[in-house]
């Protein structure tokens, strides 16, 4: 049961993205097709869990007072196998998403699993704990990724779903910059309403 | 060593980059790092600390400082450590490692000397460092130079001009949530999801700025 939740916990509960508010520059980068936020999902899910489990196993070694430098030499290595990894095997993926894959070393979830959980957890909870956040965040891009994807596009997953008509005249602006700035305005805005409701329905 | 050794040190282009240096490309560099790819608005680098030390003014000149101070630090470092170790040796496929632990440790490094030697600043910019590690518009900086294949002396043109442009869109951002303050904004778009809409309309209006300076 336990086990359970802490896989669970990191897709809605505590989202990263929708109920922490971190990771947000590849969050907003990447999302302008679902192809781009699932690939940059999975890298992500990737580094978190495999940091995880290396901070975990060495979460009594690492003295307290150098461990965010050793955290981030972990997570680097890691960032550094996944960039040459999708390099060698999805080569227009890894161009696609250019500069944001060096740059999920900072990527705020990361280091903030490492410190906020991994160190003081097992390796199995550790391990679960990124595949959850992980999946949260996939999940996130892939919701943004779609709004953004339809509307700017009229695809989804570089499947035409609204017709030539659409595609030569789409809602440009979704897949440019400042859409994804107004979307995610609107996405968190829906969920403080939800949230509301849901704290009035408890009364 | 000598002045024109220097420059010409500034101005060697790495491998597969421009050899020549002209004021033209120099300012399409620079309108190009605040406008055009803005940092902020366009690029999506830095935007923890856009929508965190955005709420006023001060914090924000502060803060902006601070980032143009380390990118040009960092690029500085990134770029040196890039091409006269990494390159000669063939050990690029250690860049991000290496980047990262370079801004780490010159962001601690910058933090003492100023405490020592600046305590007027350090009060000023001291509790922003600590942030400016994990912040990925400095760790974007060192990445794209060595990416767009600039030299040395173009690296630090866009270093500083891209702290520019993070300055300007944390600047006018801090300006206009100081005004959101006493607007009626509707109860559940209050925080954060206003600033993501007012980043929203910023972002429309630097998007005017597209295909300016090529």
């Amino acid at each position: 049961m336990s086990a359970m939740n802490e896989l669970t916990k990191g897709f809605f509960k505590e989202n990263p993205i929708f109920k922490q508010a971190l990771g947000m520059c590849p969050f907003l980068a990447v999302t302008s097709s679902v192809e781009n936020a699932i690939g940059m999902g999975a890298a992500a899910t990737f580094v978190l869990v495999a940091s995880n489990f290396l901070v975990s196993l060495f979460r009594k070694a690492i003295p307290a007072k150098v461990r965010i430098p050793a955290y981030i030499v972990i997570i680097a290595t890691f960032v550094t196998l996944v960039d040459l990894l999708m390099n060698a095997y999805v080569p227009a993926l890894h161009r696609n998403l250019g500069i944001f894959i060096p740059l999920i070393v900072v990527n705020c979830i990361i280091l903030g699993r490492a410190e906020g959980y991994a160190n003081k957890n097992t390796v199995f909870h550790s391990i679960l704990d990124g595949i959850g956040m992980g999946i949260g965040f996939t999940l996130a891009m892939v919701i943004m990724a779609t709004f953004r994807e339809i509307l700017g596009n009229g695809s989804w997953l570089n499947i035409n779903l609204l017709g030539e008509a659409y595609q030569n005249q789409p809602l440009l602006i979704a897949i440019l910059a400042p859409g994804a700035f107004i979307l995610m305005g609107f996405i968190l805005g829906f969920f403080n309403i939800m949230e509301k409701r849901r704290k009035g329905g408890d009364k | 060593m000598t002045p024109a050794a220097l420059l010409a040190a500034f101005i060697a282009a790495p491998e597969g980059g421009e050899a020549s240096f002209s004021v033209a490309r120099m300012m399409a560099i620079i309108i190009s790092a605040i406008f055009v790819n803005n940092f902020v608005l366009m690029r999506f680098l830095g935007i923890c600390p856009f929508l965190g030390v955005s709420k006023q003014l001060d914090s924000a000149v502060g803060m902006g400082a601070a980032v143009i101070f380390v990118m040009v630090l960092a690029s500085l470092g990134s770029y040196l450590v890039y091409h006269n170790v990494l390159v000669p040796h063939e050990l690029v496929y250690l860049r991000t490692i290496s980047f990262i632990i370079i801004i780490a440790s010159l962001v601690q490094l910058v933090e003492m000397i100023l405490q020592k030697f600046s305590p007027a600043l350090y009060d000023a910019l001291g509790i922003y460092l600590p942030l400016i590690t994990t912040n990925c518009a400095i760790l974007g900086v060192a990445v794209l130079n060595i990416e767009e294949k600039f030299s040395l002396g173009y690296a630090l043109i866009n270093a500083v001009a891209a702290g520019i442009g993070f300055t300007l869109a944390l600047v006018l951002m801090a300006g206009l949530r100081e005004r959101m303050e006493t607007a009626n904004v509707p109860a559940s778009l209050r925080g954060l999801p206003i600033a993501f809409l007012i980043a929203g309309a910023m972002s429309i209006a630097f998007l005017g700025f597209a295909g300016l300076g090529g």
